[in-house]
């Protein structure tokens, strides 16, 4: 039954010391957390480079049809999420309530297509005979391993943000959420989206035939 | 994420005061609570382990009850000794070394050393501590399935880890359930470390600038970073390991491996791999565990040697230093691992490098008890065991980082006799010195002191007891892990073995000691003041227990350094914090 009101959004009203980076404590949790989560690829594409240095008889599977060009394809819209997610935060920072809703909307559904692009290769891939652990063309089984494992890590990081963005946008158009909110949302979008630049390459450029 | 310390009522009912409850002390409290159950349990596994070294035919009543398969005839198997082992590791490096200094301490008394309400997300507060709690009992549950607990120690080293039940009798479903609380814990922690982190940063009062937190404070903080990026490579290499296991994956399964005359259908996977993700997680573990003592130890000493400590800005370094270094030395756990012998001499280095903190550390905590006048109190004397059992531990780890020393010591005792006192003991005493401390505040009785002293004394001459020897079996070359000596050149290292079975049977009976004057002081003990040690920092500020809110409404201004003692004060030969008086300076 405090008296003092020290939420994040009042800025502590001069009763607390000034946060040291002068953000509120969601976003700096945020930051934190993508910090934490960076490591956690870091430690995946790691292993993968340990492995795959460690294999004599790795496999370059990928041609540029279809992979690489439905990878270009993905790549772009994700890509694009990111610079809808930036027009997202504009608006809500204008106060612009419908743009803003239409922006996350639009966001979390280039973000549903990349998933749903990442899906279909991931079952032309099954058809081909790739599983965890094991390599149709008969070279090391990791390469099923590492490529599912990363990408799905990805893709997990993806789904969970497009659910994340879709409760944030109706949040937001009813009022749930403010703009700090969705500023928070952004974050973690820009993230995934950045580590979409390093899987790209790692992932699929380097396994071309 | 708008949850930010908002205002909460004090909530009525049972559960959500005391169950769900979204107050950072009820949730420190609970913290504390399942550390000592699972110190308890682990003591006790401790026990069983024990009586086996020193007398490997004994019938132990009962333990044939609890694993059928483990304990023929109430004598346990070489595996059961192993899975004891495991369990014994897991839980006190996580669920005790983890949870009590820094979770538990961590979430009662940062907020309030900072000014704060409550935590910056109460609410992922309670959700850690709950996450937290789901890990433990999917590790217990470990000694109820077929094949019960793990063999592979709490360092789960592949490929014995990954292959599965070939491997072993706890390496079918208990091995399973080991990585999966391993992984649920790293969540847990995940949560618990951005909630210090926002706190520490963003709710301190006015007037609590960085350089007016206290140790402990600092301490957790540095410590919540270190966690935020070492559990971060925990929790995929866990999950990594449940894939070998349950998906045919073979990340740290070399090809071509037989185990119990079985080829084993992996290929190509790597062991080092484990161990190189595992101990980047598992060396700043070491100081996730350290770091938490050595602050409150730091926090508690000034008010019984009413003096500060020397240098408080270098101690702060210091401990900065020792948590950006922890990263760089993982590989010192790995030089007989058959990892290149040429990167042993990069990870020697800064595993040298690292001693310099820990030591100037030291010479301060020396520096500045050298011609105080001591109040010794239970607080106190913890405080100085500490300083001691760190100083023993600490000087073998200069023999291990030598790569050449280590390829002789490192399966031996002797690196057992060091990890126990420099993280295991040290730690501990680090809580002991934090709960006759602090125990005044969060339930508003004194403990004992008398019952206290005969506590430490035991406690003290019991660890040297066990642990010194070890280092003359380590050097006698008695391996470690094993679940018996009785051959060979190790069998007359024996009576060695009975004397620290003996003194561990002794050391741990008197832990129940400390137990009852828990409970005897939490219900008889005599009431405690708002601030019973004459101390400086805001927990002595506020009421003993503190009000829901922490301070009752007022929002406190900070004016002081956090360790005015020996300066003339309006109120005797300290300052508080929060005491507006001009100070002359010393």
């Amino acid at each position: 039954m405090s008296q003092v009101d020290i939420t994040a959004e009042s800025g502590h009203a001069g009763l607390m010391e000034d946060s040291p980076y002068g953000i509120p404590s969601g976003k700096l949790a945020m930051w934190c957390f993508v910090i934490s989560d960076a490591v956690t690829f870091s430690a995946v594409l790691f292993a993968y480079g340990y492995l795959r240095i460690g294999s004599p008889d790795w496999s370059t599977p990928f041609q540029f049809s279809p992979t690489i060009l439905n990878g270009i394809g993905m790549t772009f819209i994700l890509l694009s999420s990111s610079l809808t997610m930036l027009a997202a935060v504009e608006a809500v920072k204008a106060g612009r309530k419908s743009a803003g809703f239409g922006w996350l909307c639009a966001t979390a559904l280039l973000g549903a297509l990349f998933a749903a692009l990442h899906l279909v290769e991931w079952g032309r891939m099954i058809d081909e005979g790739w599983r965890l652990f094991q390599n149709p063309l008969g070279g090391s089984v990791h390469f099923g391993a590492a490529f599912f494992s990363i990408t799905g890590l990805h893709l997990l990081h993806v789904v969970g943000g497009v659910c994340a963005l879709a409760v944030i946008a109706v949040g937001y158009r009813r009022g749930g959420y403010n703009s700090i909110d969705v500023e928070v949302a952004g974050i973690y979008w820009h993230f995934v989206d950045l580590v979409w630049m390093f899987v790209f390459p790692l992932v699929y450029l380097m396994n071309v035939q | 994420m708008s949850e930010a310390a908002h205002q909460h009522a004090e909530p009525t009912g049972f559960i959500r005061k005391y169950i769900f409850s979204v107050d950072h002390k009820v949730i420190g409290l609970q913290y504390i609570g399942l550390g000592i159950v699972a110190v308890v349990l682990g003591m006790i596994l401790s026990w069983l382990m024990r009586l086996h070294l020193g007398w490997s035919t004994l019938a132990i009543p009962g333990l044939e009850k609890l694993s059928p398969a483990g304990a023929p005839g109430n004598v346990m198997t070489p595996e059961y000794y192993l899975s004891l082992m495991t369990m014994h590791g897991t839980l006190m490096v996580f669920f005790v070394l983890t949870n009590v200094p820094f979770a538990g301490f961590g979430n009662y008394f940062l907020p309030i050393q900072v000014g704060a309400p409550d935590m910056a997300f109460p609410r992922m507060n309670m959700m850690s501590f709950w996450v937290t709690f789901t890990a433990f009992l999917v590790l217990i549950a470990a000694f109820f399935v077929p094949g019960g607990p793990p063999l592979s120690g709490w360092t789960a080293y592949a490929p014995l880890s990954a292959v599965g039940q070939d491997a072993g009798p706890g390496e079918g479903w208990g091995q399973t359930l080991w990585a999966l609380s391993i992984a649920i814990f790293c969540v847990a922690q995940l949560l618990g470390a951005l909630n210090f982190i926002a706190t520490t940063l963003d709710l301190r009062t006015k007037g609590m600038s960085l350089a007016r937190m206290p140790f402990s404070t600092w301490a957790w903080f540095i410590t919540s970073v270190i966690g935020l990026l070492a559990f971060a490579v925990l929790l995929p290499a866990c999950v990594l390991l449940i894939l070998d296991r349950t998906a045919g994956t073979s990340f740290f399964i070399p090809g071509g491996l037989v185990i119990s005359d079985r080829l084993q259908a992996h290929t190509g996977g790597s062991p080092l791999l484990w161990q190189h993700l595992f101990w980047f997680f598992g060396h700043p573990e070491v100081y996730i565990a350290i770091l938490p003592a050595i602050g409150i130890v730091s926090h508690i000493l000034p008010a019984f040697l009413r003096r500060p400590l020397l240098g408080p800005r270098v101690l702060i370094s210091c401990l900065a230093a020792i948590g950006f270094l922890s990263y760089m030395v993982w590989g010192h756990h790995m030089f007989v691992s058959g990892m290149n012998p040429f990167s042993a001499i990069l990870f020697s280095v800064p595993t040298l490098v690292i001693t310099i903190p820990a030591t100037i550390a030291t010479l301060l905590w020396i520096g500045s008890v050298y011609g105080a006048r001591i109040r010794f109190t239970c607080a106190s004397l913890f405080c100085l065991g500490f300083i001691s059992v760190f100083i023993s531990g600490g000087i073998s780890g200069f023999f291990l980082a030598q790569p050449s020393i280590d390829t002789y010591l490192h399966a031996t005792y002797f690196v057992v006799a060091h990890f126990h006192f420099v993280m295991g003991v040290a730690a501990i005493f680090g809580m002991f010195a934090g709960i006759y401390f602090w125990l005044p505040k969060m339930v508003g009785r004194m403990m004992n002191e008398t019952l206290g002293k005969i506590h430490f004394w035991f406690t003290f001459v019991g660890v040297y007891c066990i642990f010194m020897p070890m280092h003359y079996l380590g050097l006698a070359g008695n391996v470690r892990r094993y679940a018996a000596f009785t051959d060979d050149y190790l069998a007359p290292l024996i009576p060695v073995h009975q004397f620290i079975t003996i003194a561990a049977l002794i050391t741990g009976a008197a832990q129940f000691i400390f137990l009852f004057n828990l409970v005897w002081s939490r219900f008889r003990g005599p009431k405690a003041t708002e601030n019973p040690w004459q101390a400086t920092s805001l927990e002595w500020s506020t009421t003993s227990p503190p009000p829901f809110d922490n301070f009752g409404g007022r929002q406190l201004v900070v004016h002081q350094e956090p360790y005015l003692y020996g300066v003339e004060g309006s109120a005797g030969d300290y300052v508080m914090q929060t005491s507006p008086e001009t100070v002359e300076a010393r």
